[in-house]
């Protein structure tokens, strides 16, 4: 089954490209027909003459310089391609302003965008789901992206919709990135099934440490979130895939992490990751990747490095609200998905251990394990974990308590007032992100 | 891709702006090396081929046939005008595109706002009109003036408010020179107070530039090339002071103050321009730079000012580029933005620079600059990949911050001294539809402006608890 990707604003278009690049590589990397298969169809539509891979995709901007460069690169790497016709940009950009995205622009252009995701979703034999890809900082990722998950919602109500963030960096890559922030994840609360984060400074510690890459740019923080993201998303044996790659993706990993309106935000953590050259002259185990891996969702650190091990799961009554002191990460749900040799002889016991839970569902139940013998690009084994948890609420509360603080003294918000979001709304936003806060500073 | 229209006015506004189109064609001829109208070009030019008999404009993607600036010229004498038509500009400008007079406004504000502004009302929207129809998408207004004269300063802002009226939806950024303290024009304190109130209520962002500052970094940079440190050897054609390898002949004497003001220009428009792993378009920078919408004015700081011989560029050279632009010295008013309180600030890098070394410089400046408690990571970052002609890569820095308040308050003081004595006063009086109620509201909307900025800088050495947080039932 296929999923059909919006690719929107600069952010969005950037990590699109990047991830439809891995996924396409690691598939025709000499893998298996199968796991080949299964990827290509997900991702990938053939065109009738030809062995022409065309992504299911629509590029979506206000202007027009980002996703001339994403579809021209595309076809540089001659292994695959943009639509011709999948692509939908303006003159002139949202200028940031996610009032001038979702009032203004958004309605401007439904129309046309609705019909590119129409034109691509009617090529798909059958549709797994919708991913929308966008940042929050900005005016139209965030903004139109709000606007165009609305849209979507309305016109496929029963389909699955994850929406994929890109996080800024925490000193500012825009001013009022808070305040786009806070009125995207306000809205899309409603709207999402799943919403699936990446924050740059958490990336951009990955690429210095990690990959030891020395001058970063924002090509080499997209291609991890993209490796990142193809780790999830392509082809796995599920529990209910029956012994055959499953059809259902987007549908599992939703039912599996995202149970409770009220509990939406995931966090994607993977290992190993290292710089390339390195790879090939190390070896991994299981055991080993395993025991990091729970010890990094444990204790809320999203790399391999600087893991504390002193963190350790403790009973339920003992666990402190986890906004003022640095403590155990309690998840509602896990995925773990593991690729590569040797799969099967993984043991993940020690992810079903009921202390890393809340006590609402059982372990066995708020557990749940995707598999796939095929190394993913060029990994020997890889494993990664996402996470509906307590990972995402201090970085949230930091979000919305600037936000908060710029909005007490009324900054810029004659820009957003301008465009129709008025007070009222922004009121609104803080209110629904104060409860999901509390909610999640609640899991115990 | 957007175009902008630069509307000139007065002897300094179209000195500046023909520094501007110089150096904008220098700048494109040196990246566009195929000769094909590229959508960078069309943001500031049109191309057209003058052997059709209409003249029409030729779509993006052709050969050059012949460049047309998107401007207009206003100047109320003809001086400055008829040099730059008898000037190796002469075929970028066409006369539909300017406005000229006689007499000039004798260094009145009055004269140039209600006399000229109310006698060539209809040819300037005229020719505002035929600019921006000639544009397929126009996001942005520049406007270049300076504030001591007479036509820069009343027909300029007359043309502002013009430019509000007529394109409401269109962003205004206005360049303003003020005078400096020992301005051989009197009066210039009451032009541009006057000035100054039609900038505070009708721009979207002002960038204020002092001729003081122009004249000090001139001289620095004139001192450096002659002190002959080693290691120091400035590059004699860069484009920062040096009109040379452009299209004008011999160097006059304003023109390495002008030509700064036009890399400000050539920079801010940089990344809408050209492509980038961050891009920046204009109107993310009112939006990001202006909390409250009368506090608009931006300090604009730009480096390097000078090019070094030595091409290699380690990594401290492009830290000290960014030091550098929060150093008095490249600030282009004479102010200290390190020692008043900062509202925001915009970084536009151009070069090759990569996100990671923007962060570590922004890291490593952020402890001692003081930002308002409400905006601490303040900041707004660009890059862009095409670095200015003659540099590897340049900063403009663009800082709302509160250091203009000591000019505005010493611009004031100018005023009072005059206006005190009623000095000169009669000349304004004199002229139909000019009252003395002017010159009362215009220090009173100074005032509120100085006292506006005044209150932000009380905030800055009260530790500012943070707001109590939205309660939610438990």
């Amino acid at each position: 089954m296929s999923v059909v990707t919006v690719q929107l604003g600069q952010c969005g278009n950037q990590v699109g490209h990047e991830l439809f690049d891995v996924v396409c590589a690691d598939a025709q990397d000499g893998q298996r027909k199968a796991y080949s298969t299964a990827s290509c169809e997900r991702f990938f539509h053939q065109t009738t003459h030809g062995a022409d891979l065309v992504a299911r995709a629509v590029l979506v901007d206000m202007e027009p310089k980002v996703i001339n460069q994403s579809i021209s690169r595309a076809a540089k790497s001659g292994r695959w391609r943009y639509g011709e016709t999948s692509h939908f940009s303006q003159k002139q950009g949202s200028g940031n302003n996610w009032a001038n995205g979702y009032c203004v622009h958004g309605p401007r252009h439904r129309d046309m965008v609705e019909e590119l995701v129409r034109r691509e979703v009617e090529r798909c034999d059958r549709l797994a789901g919708l991913m929308a890809m966008m940042s929050v900082a900005g005016g139209t990722g965030s903004g139109v992206g709000t606007y165009v998950t609305q849209c979507l919602r309305d016109i496929y109500p029963s389909t699955f919709i994850l929406n994929h963030l890109t996080w800024p960096y925490g000193t500012g890559e825009v001013i009022v990135q808070n305040y786009n922030s806070v009125l995207t994840l306000a809205h899309l609360y409603k709207l999402s099934d799943a919403i699936l984060v990446h924050e740059n400074d958490t990336v951009h510690r990955i690429c210095s440490q990690l990959l030891n890459i020395k001058h970063i740019s924002f090509g080499d923080v997209n291609r991890v979130i993209a490796h990142q993201l193809g780790s999830v998303l392509q082809p796995a044996l599920t529990a209910d895939s029956h012994g055959v790659y499953s059809r259902n993706p987007l549908g599992e990993l939703v039912s599996s992490l995202a149970c409770h309106p009220e509990y939406k935000l995931l966090s994607v953590s993977t290992i190993p990751q290292m710089p390339s050259a390195s790879i090939a002259y190390s070896t991994f185990s299981w055991p080993g990747l395993l025991k990091h891996l729970r010890q990094m969702l444990i204790s809320n650190t999203k790399m391999e490095e600087g893991i504390d091990w002193q963190v350790r799961p403790t009973a339920g009554s003992e666990r402190t609200s986890s906004l003022t002191a640095p403590s155990f990460n309690t998840s509602l749900a896990n995925l773990l998905i593991l690729r590569g040799k040797d799969v099967y002889s993984a043991e993940t016991g020690a992810f079903e251990d009921p202390a890393l839970y809340t006590s609402w569902l059982s372990s066995q139940e708020a557990f749940n394990l995707w598999k796939s013998p095929v190394p993913f690009n060029k990994y020997e084994k890889s494993a990664t974990v996402v996470s509906n948890s307590q990972a995402l609420l201090r970085p949230l509360d930091n979000i919305v308590g600037k936000a908060w603080n710029m909005f007490a003294s009324r900054a810029y918000i004659h820009q957003y007032v301008k465009f129709g979001i008025s007070e009222e709304d922004f009121l609104d936003s803080f209110t629904s992100l104060e409860q999901v806060i509390s909610s999640y500073s609640q899991l115990c | 891709m957007t175009q902008s229209v630069v509307v000139q006015v007065g002897q300094c506004g179209n000195q500046v702006g023909c520094r501007f189109w110089d150096l904008a064609l220098r700048e494109h001829a040196h990246v566009n090396k195929k000769g094909l109208y590229d959508e960078a070009l069309s943001s500031f030019f049109r191309n057209v081929d003058t052997r059709k008999s209409d003249s029409r404009a030729c779509g993006v993607g052709g050969r050059i046939q012949h460049l047309k600036a998107r401007a207009v010229l206003v100047d109320m004498e003809e001086g400055v005008v008829n040099e730059i038509l008898q000037g190796p500009l002469r075929e970028v400008f066409d006369s539909t595109q300017l406005l000229t007079d006689v007499s000039g406004s004798g260094n009145n504000w009055a004269v140039g706002h209600m006399t000229y502004g109310s006698a060539y009302r209809e040819q300037i929207v005229d020719k505002l009109r035929k600019a921006a129809e000639h544009c397929d998408c126009l996001q942005c207004f520049f406007l270049i003036h300076s504030m001591g004269g007479g036509t820069g300063s009343g027909l300029g802002t007359r043309v502002l408010s013009l430019l509000e009226e007529e394109f409401p939806e269109v962003c205004r950024i206005v360049t303003s020179i003020y005078p400096s303290a020992e301005d051989d024009v009197i009066t210039s304190p009451y032009n541009s107070v006057l000035a100054m109130r039609e900038l505070t209520e009708h721009a979207d962002c002002v960038l204020p530039v002092e001729n003081q500052s122009l004249v000090d970094i001139v001289n620095k940079i004139k001192q450096m090339s002659h002190s002959g440190k080693p290691g120091s050897v400035i590059k004699r054609d860069s484009a920062i002071i040096s009109g040379r390898g452009g299209l004008s002949g011999p160097e006059k004497p304003f023109d390495a103050m002008n030509n700064i003001v036009a890399n400000l220009l050539l920079n801010i428009t940089s990344s809408a321009r050209f492509e980038g792993s961050l891009n920046m378009d204009l109107n993310e920078i009112a939006m990001n730079l202006v909390p409250f919408p009368r506090l608009h004015y931006l300090v604009p700081s730009l480096t390097p000012l000078y090019t070094l011989a030595d091409v290699s560029v380690p990594t401290r050279r492009l830290d000290q580029m960014f030091s550098d632009a929060f150093s008095k010295d490249h600030q282009l008013i004479r102010a200290d933005p390190k020692h008043s309180l900062y509202l925001a600030c915009a970084l536009m890098v151009r070069g090759n620079v990569q996100v990671s070394d923007l962060r570590r410089n922004i890291e490593r400046l952020k402890p001692s600059l003081p930002f308002v408690s409400w905006n601490q990571e303040g900041w707004k970052t660009g890059l862009c990949s095409v670095p200015p002609v003659g540099h590897s890569h340049s900063l403009l820095a663009l800082a709302n911050n509160t250091c203009v308040k000591p000019t505005f308050m010493e611009l004031k003081e100018r005023f009072t001294k005059l206006y005190r004595k009623k000095a000169h006063l009669h000349h304004y009086l004199h002229v139909e539809g000019m009252e003395q109620s002017f010159f009362s509201e215009a220090v009173d909307s100074l005032s509120s402006l100085i006292e506006e900025y005044h209150h932000l800088d009380a905030t800055k050495r009260r530790l500012m608890p943070d707001a109590p947080r939205l309660p939610i039932a438990r």
